[in-house]
């Protein structure tokens, strides 16, 4: 006789199951299908493609009625299963018991929902079936939706909501998005190819209470206070196994509903697959283990012998566009090494784990395409210390038969342009790699290629690469200079650990294997001194760039240019007469003004440098620092001083930060700005920090860039008052002096670092803040001076020529 | 040789230079942190970038303009095809002595 097997649940690990069954063995088991939804199987992780509108509800189900009719399948859905009778094995539902012989547990998972106050307000959901679906299809432009939840479902519904030009801001009480699955980086550029889809994303924000009006969601707190508008709440911070009936049958049951590696329950005659098991401690949501336990379940049901086992779970994702891979366990621990490779312009980030000479974890974003080969070696275990050096280069880079890496650089003209600084083509630094160059640093030296910008390095690494084979190793960490085998990160720490104060302390300790260093490595190492002990090392001028020795601006003619500072881009007739008058006396060929509204005198001699300086001092004017690693300007927009629109000072401000940051020395230079209103005018949102004022406060933006590179600020925070926005610069500039690379601009700094990371120290550690803000202070009581009026006063000689042998020889 | 005394060692920087004016245009005299003097062309001939205002390290110096870098002893440039003139310099009881002999030889060249 058929056996009678009945199966609570039609999701897909059901489904699958189903499918397994018919398909060995058709007239094993008589099947009954309950399911709560009034559907049967279909594909619920296609849900999304059908909310952003890429496919149908139809084009996801994957058992129609047919399929059901072919298998005799007897389908109960929109039926609620009551309860059920072990002892004599019958399924009481609400239309009708069912005996069984055989009974599958596959009733899936809940939505969490936070029980925040106001979670059952209308228009609060979960994103777990069709509709719920329906409910965010339904919206439009016109409609503002908070997503609870920054994880795969979250991220899911936020874009697909987002396609449909719904105003989407998706909050997240984490650090960082999806930060099961990816690492901080990748979960930044996550971050930031979200936000350029135009949903905001909020991460380190604390869901307080849900806001309603007439019985209907209005808007979502946070515990700062801030309130999101929303006409729609979705809730996806995660599912709970579903096991109430299961528990109320007597099942065991943990956290789901514990299964052995047959998928039997602890009632021989019942079986569960799914989102509700727990095995072996572990419950399960994404879809390739559950598939495994259909597998695993329909041998067990058919008296095959199989066993379900867990394995490493890899994860390839796409968020809209967004290429994701994780697998694998890609925590930092003890003895876990990473191999980690940006390519910040393609915004691609790999990052493998290496533990005993294997691959345990990866993370990818960007660029999957290697994704499945990673994947392999993590789950096979092999040894992978003979590929070591090239492994995060991919398969094309291992072995015999495999395609030539480096042939789209081999397969370059030799007249191809790879410097564009130096106008340096390929044929030269072939040529010079061939006459004995063998190393970035000589091919640098010989040719001037990569020795301006770098962003050619990397191919003048791969033509090292072609050129000399095996003979050349790529880099994994390029030293300062050929002085030192350490690179600014490594001295940067050391100095600090080891407390080293001198410059001699530095090359001493550190190995340096020239006697002080050279143009690239001294600058940077003094900064880093007097960063870090700025009482204790006194700033040397003869390790500073000429411009900040003379704290003018060297021209291509050998002459200087002089930059009064203005404050805040404000100025009067007194100040512009001395501008005026010291133009006329030093016969200064240019004046003009700058982009960071203020007045260049261009063509100044050398010798004359203390002069005009002592004669603008007498208008109160001092250095603009116009030519130095540290403060250069705060651009302002008039603000509520005269604009119709300023909502705030924002010259005030700019005054103010100008007035707290002056004659600091930074990694770089720092450019600041404060715009009185959203409309910019002080184009604040390119700068290194940028203050755009609002009705309620101000929005601290940092890291943007208008230079070499074009970048939008990030948001730090938005603050209510002056004060807490001239702190959060402060701090913000104090933690970029104590831990950035010299020459690395703010923005280059926070992508390394990690906005998140800056923020936890700036933002939400308000210890660490206070402690930024001390020592900038610190650092200020020595630097916060006018370096014009003091070279003026006591180093006018140094700027006259040592002797004129003309005079001499005339006497 | 024609000693000329063109100033005390310590009128110079350590690890730095000052600029000389002759007839001929400047030459820059250098002090390295050991005390040695240098003396060259203030010029580099790349882009005649005033040296005198270059770092000074070991016995090198390093053009502010294009960073080509110089050997004091010798004149030439670092992997470039490049030089400049070096001249005769001494230190006597801190003073610093330049060949005025080889200034005028170069005028008359």
């Amino acid at each position: 006789m058929t056996k009678r097997l009945v199966i609570i649940g039609a999701g897909m690990a059901s489904g699958r199951m189903i499918e397994q069954l018919v398909e060995t063995d058709a007239d094993a088991y008589d099947i009954t299908l309950f399911n709560a939804e009034p559907r049967g199987n279909y594909n619920r992780i296609m849900l999304s493609p059908v909310l952003s509108g890429e496919k149908t509800y139809e084009e996801i189900v994957t058992h129609d009625d047919a399929f059901y009719a072919e298998h005799k399948v007897t389908c109960r859905f929109g039926e609620k299963v009551l309860r059920i009778d072990r002892e004599m094995k019958v399924v009481e539902a609400e239309n009708g018991h069912v005996p069984y012989d055989k009974l599958v547990f596959a009733t899936g998972s809940n939505p969490f929902m936070i029980p925040l106050p106001g979670h059952d307000l209308e228009g609060v959901i979960a994103y777990r079936d069709l509709e719920d679906t329906e409910r965010m299809m339904a919206l439009g432009d016109a409609h503002r939706v908070v997503v609870i939840g920054g994880g795969l479902l979250g991220l899911e519904a936020a874009a697909g909501m987002a396609a449909r030009g719904v105003d989407v801001t998706v909050v997240h009480i984490m650090g960082h998005l999806m930060e099961r699955q990816l690492d901080e980086a990748a979960g930044y550029l996550l971050k930031k190819s979200l936000q350029a889809k135009d949903i905001t994303v909020l991460t380190s924000a604390n869901s307080k209470e849900i806001l309603g009006e007439n019985g209907h969601v209005r808007a979502l707190r946070l515990d700062d206070g801030t309130e999101l508008p929303c006409d729609l709440l979705v809730m996806a911070v995660g599912i709970r196994p579903s096991v109430a009936l299961g528990q109320d049958s007597g099942l065991a049951v943990g956290r789901g509903i514990h299964v052995d590696d047959q998928m039997i329950t602890s009632d021989a005659n019942v079986l569960a697959v799914g989102e509700c098991v727990e095995h072996d401690g572990a419950v399960f949501g994404l879809v390739a283990p559950l598939y495994d336990q259909a597998k695993v379940a329909a041998q067990t049901l058919l008296g095959q012998s199989a066993a379900f086992k867990q394995k490493t779970l890899s994860t390839k994702l796409k968020v809209t566009g967004c290429d994701l891979f994780s697998a694998g366990d890609f925590a930092d621990g003890e003895g876990r090494e990473d191999i980690v490779f940006r390519d910040p312009s393609r915004g691609v980030y790999k990052r493998l784990v290496i533990e005993n000479d294997r691959l345990i974890g990866a993370v990818m974003y960007g660029d999957t395409a290697d994704s499945n080969w990673f994947f392999g070696l993590i789950q096979s275990g092999d040894d992978i210390s003979e590929m070591r050096e090239t492994l995060i280069f991919g398969p094309a880079y291992q072995g015999e038969g495999a395609a030539d890496p480096l042939s789209a650089v081999a397969a370059l003209p030799p007249e191809a342009e790879i410097c564009g600084c130096n106008g340096i083509c390929k044929s030269t630094i072939t040529t010079a790699i061939e006459g004995g160059a063998t190393d970035l640093g000589a091919v640098k030296a010989q040719t001037k290629a990569s020795a301006s910008c770098g962003t050619c390095t990397g191919l003048v690494e791969q033509l090292l690469q072609v050129t000399l084979g095996d003979d050349f190793q790529m880099p994994s960490a390029q030293p300062i200079c050929g002085c030192c085998d350490l690179t600014h990160e490594d001295v940067r720490r050391l100095i600090k650990s080891q407390e080293l104060k001198s410059q001699e302390a530095v090359w001493q300790e550190l190995g340096w294997k020239t006697r002080n260093g050279c143009h690239v490595c001294r600058p940077a190492v003094n900064f880093y001194l007097l960063a870090d002990w700025p009482l204790e090392y006194q700033d040397d001028p003869q390790s500073r760039f000429v411009n900040e020795r003379k704290h003018a601006n060297i021209q291509k003619d050998g002459t200087f240019s002089v930059v009064p500072r203005m404050w805040g881009g404000i100025t009067n007739p007194t100040e512009l007469r001395a501008i005026a008058d010291a133009a006329e006396k030093y016969d200064v060929p240019t004046v003009k003004v700058t982009g960071g509204q203020r007045i260049d005198l261009l063509g100044v001699k050398g010798e004359d440098l203390p002069f005009i300086w002592a004669d603008l001092n007498k208008a109160g004017l001092v250095s603009g620092h116009a030519y130095s690693k540290g403060l250069r300007t705060v651009k302002t927009c008039v603000g509520t001083d005269h604009c119709r629109f300023g909502t705030q000072d924002s010259t005030g401000l700019g005054i103010k930060l100008e007035e707290v940051l002056w004659g600091s020395w930074t990694p770089h230079k720092v450019k600041l700005a404060v715009s009185g209103c959203p409309r910019n005018c002080a184009e604040a949102t390119c700068k290194d920090v940028g203050i755009v004022c609002v009705d309620s406060g101000y929005q601290v933006g940092v890291a943007g860039a208008a230079g070499m590179d074009v970048k939008e600020t990030e948001r730090l925070a938005d603050v209510p008052t002056e004060q807490e926005a001239i702190d959060l610069t402060v701090a913000f500039i104090q933690l970029y002096r104590e831990n950035a690379k010299y020459l690395d601009r703010p923005y280059k700094w926070v992508a390394k670092v990690g906005l998140e990371w800056v923020k936890e120290r700036v933002v939400a550690d308000l210890e660490e803040r206070a402690r930024l803000i001390a020592a900038f202070e610190l650092s200020q009581s020595i630097y916060r001076k006018d370096p014009w009026a003091e070279h003026a006063a006591t180093k006018a000689e140094s700027y006259q020529p040592l002797a004129d042998l003309n005079l001499e020889a005339a006497e | 040789m024609n000693w000329i005394d063109i100033g005390h060692i310590n009128d110079i920087p350590l690890r730095g230079a000052r600029k000389l004016k002759t007839a001929l245009g400047c030459v820059a005299v250098f002090r390295t942190d050991a005390d040695e003097v240098f003396a060259a062309t203030d010029s580099c001939p790349h882009k005649g970038g005033p040296l005198s205002e270059g770092i000074v390290h070991g016995q090198s110096v390093t053009c502010p303009l294009h960073n080509w870098v110089f050997d004091l002893n010798t004149g030439q440039a670092q992997g470039e095809d490049g030089s400049i003139t070096t001249f005769p310099v001494r230190v006597e009881n801190g003073r610093i002595l330049i060949d005025g002999a080889q200034l005028a030889g170069r005028s008359a060249a």
